[in-house]
């Protein structure tokens, strides 16, 4: 291993980074997950509720209504990582190589 | 080079134009249209733009760099426009709107599948596979394991997985062209495999991209377009749209629910896992991550693709909905047992001539075919890379080719792809396209996939657990599409399928990652211990971007 590596390793603002971008990746991923296995669940398990009217009266179901909503999420979700990520994390990572091979 | 590539571009509008006279004198073939003079002008049109894109891109690309990832320097909105274009092909766009209006909300459980895999390939996958790789996920796959096994692994998972996909897009082609432009199945197949040979050989990865953009914008404002001027029949109330829908379509409220096609429990999770899996395995896909210069844009282009393929697939679905009422209560588009003329897969297209009359409808049969055209390149694209750069220059002459014959390997990989393309789309004519798709789909879930992913995360995976692991999901994966209803029923003709169910990724992924899991742990050799020892090295490098190959200045 390059003696660089070694270094960023045991830099505690490249733990920092490791740590914080993984606890906030896996808390989104977990969040599209379950909401992704609800929607599955629901248009399995339940499909009544899948295909209620929405508000009682519209012709559009529920589940439709809802698959649109997961779409636009996922797309909201990718932006609040990639706002956080360019700007937090890659200033954190910079850091971190910076301070070790300077 | 570029008077070679007129001179091909010249030949093939020759070959194009007997292909038209041909088909405008075979006149009683009832299952294709009357030669349609609008299409074909604006389809002409495109294809002379795009030629001539790629003669500029042809002139750009000069090293190995700039022939795989357009030299690193497409923008992060670019990439996300090419990365929606590559993932939006016409069995997403016309397939989508026909099971819709088929079957109803059936579709909205593909499209949400299809589109929640994209934040977990953010999150998990992308910036890694920047950081990690160069020109193919091989790259990273092999990152720190034994070079040999892995690449051609991956290089064969790659393959197969392109060499489904381009059969299922040549036959889509060419039926499709067929239908639309009155052009013999034949030549179609031909002219698309020809196209892609031209774009991808001269243009590299530059015109595959550029094609790639020219498309995704085309296809998502004809599709915009196609919804409002439907909507507008309903006095642009999606409420009335529905009612509508509801009350012309068959099976009247039953389009509202799930069909059985879905709500067996095993069924819908392979299904659910192959649709949010797949894509992070599909090798024309994960190239593009190699074109942006760095993991800030590769970010970004997931963010942009995200957002375009979401709203791509809510316009999909409501032309669907749109369909029911407005194609299938006229009876010019159906035959005399009430179906669509063309098969179910026709909704969209006859939608855009029913609110658009036959320039919008030459418009959309346009971008249709355009959506194939561009597809196609990027699958060719990425199996070309695979053979020249993983295995020609890394498992044959163990990174000793030079710049140049890696390059020529490419080339000539493309055009035997081609040829292949063509070969097997003549041959599988009647197949079904769906199954194709969903094999290229599982395999890339189940092969690709787990051997990309574990190699970022899991520090213990080695070489052997890789390799055995990879290739029982490859098995087990053909196993269950041969012993199934699809292969073993359908194709082959016998009574019942050994293996029941026609999804089957939960399956064959376990097999792969279990696989992977039990000979990695089992692994006491000495190269288990270099592969090992190399992931430090690694997860600096994925998590910092250190090292990692940056953008080429032109």
């Amino acid at each position: 291993m390059v003696p660089a590596h070694e270094k960023i390793l045991a830099d505690p603002r490249f733990k920092q980074l490791v740590s914080r971008r993984n606890r906030f990746a896996i808390t989104l991923s977990v969040i599209v997950l379950a909401v992704y296995i609800s929607f599955v669940s629901v248009a399995i398990f339940n499909p009544a509720l899948f295909s209620m009217p929405l508000m009682g009266t519209s012709a559009w179901c529920v589940g439709l209504v809802v698959g649109f909503c997961i779409q636009a999420f996922a797309f909201v979700m990718t932006g609040i990582y990639t706002a956080r990520a360019n700007g937090q994390f890659d200033r954190l990572a910079r850091e971190a190589i910076r301070g070790t091979i300077a | 080079m570029i008077r070679v590539f007129f001179l091909s571009a010249a030949a093939l509008v020759a070959i194009a134009g007997s292909g038209l006279a041909a088909g405008g004198a075979i006149d009683g073939d009832v299952t294709k249209r009357s030669v349609n003079v609008i299409a074909i002008a604006m389809f002409l049109f495109f294809v002379a733009a795009t030629l001539g894109l790629t003669a500029w891109a042809a002139r750009r690309t000069k090293s190995a760099s700039d022939f795989y990832t357009a030299g690193g320097g497409i923008t992060g909105f670019q990439n996300g426009l090419a990365i929606a274009g590559d993932y939006m092909s016409a069995a997403a766009f016309l397939g989508v709107s026909g099971m819709v209006f088929g079957k109803g909300v059936d579709g909205v459980f593909y499209t949400v599948g299809w589109t929640v895999g994209w934040p977990l390939i953010l999150f998990m996958i992308a910036e890694r596979l920047r950081n990690l790789g160069r020109f193919t996920f091989a790259d990273v796959a092999s990152f720190r394991l034994e070079q040999t096994r892995i690449r051609t692994l991956s290089a064969f998972g790659a393959l197969t997985v392109v060499i489904f996909y381009l059969i299922a897009q040549m036959v889509g082609a060419g039926k499709l062209i067929q239908l639309l432009f009155g052009l013999e199945y034949a030549y179609a197949v031909i002219l698309v495999g020809v196209l892609m040979m031209l774009y991808v050989t001269f243009g590299g990865m530059l015109a595959t991209t550029w094609v790639q953009i020219t498309k995704a914008v085309l296809l998502l404002s004809g599709c915009t377009l196609l919804v409002l001027l439907g909507l507008k029949h309903f006095g642009f109330s999606p409420e009335a749209m529905m009612q509508a829908a509801i009350d012309n379509h068959a099976a009247h409220e039953a389009i509202l629910s799930p069909s059985s096609s879905i709500s067996d429990p095993i069924t819908a999770i392979s299904l659910a896992l192959a649709l949010m899996c797949g894509p992070a395995g599909l090798p024309h896909i994960l190239m593009r991550f190699f074109t942006v210069p760095d993991a800030k844009e590769a970010r970004k282009s997931v963010f942009y693709a995200t957002g375009f393929i979401g709203y791509f697939f809510m316009l999909a679905v409501t032309i669907g909905f749109l369909a029911i009422t407005l194609v299938g209560t006229n009876p010019a588009y159906l035959d005399e047992a009430g179906k669509l003329l063309g098969g179910g897969n026709m909704a969209a297209i006859h939608l855009s001539g029913e609110v658009g009359g036959d320039v919008f409808l030459g418009f959309i049969s346009a971008v249709a075919f355009a959506t194939i055209l561009a597809v196609v390149s990027g699958l060719a694209l990425s199996g070309a890379s695979a053979v020249s750069h993983d295995l020609y220059a890394r498992v044959i002459k163990k990174g000793r080719a030079s710049d140049k014959t890696e390059m020529m390997v490419s080339r000539m990989a493309t055009l035997v792809l081609g040829v292949l393309a063509i070969a097997l789309g003549l041959v599988f004519e009647n197949q079904n396209i769906a199954f194709m798709v969903s094999l290229a789909f599982g395999l890339a879930a189940s092969v690709n996939f787990p051997v990309l992913f574990l190699s970022i995360f899991w520090k213990n995976m080695t070489t052997r657990g890789a390799f055995i692991g990879g290739l029982m999901g490859l098995f087990s994966a053909v196993g269950c599409v041969v012993l199934g209803p699809t292969v073993w029923v359908n194709v082959l003709g016998f009574e019942t399928a050994i293996f029941p169910w026609e999804q089957y990724a939960l399956f064959s992924m376990t097999a792969a990652f279990g696989g992977i899991w039990f000979f990695s742990v089992t692994d006491r050799s000495e190269r288990a211990k270099l592969d090992k020892a190399g992931f430090p090295a690694q997860f600096v490098r994925s998590e910092t971007g250190l090292g990692a190959a940056g953008a080429v200045a032109h």
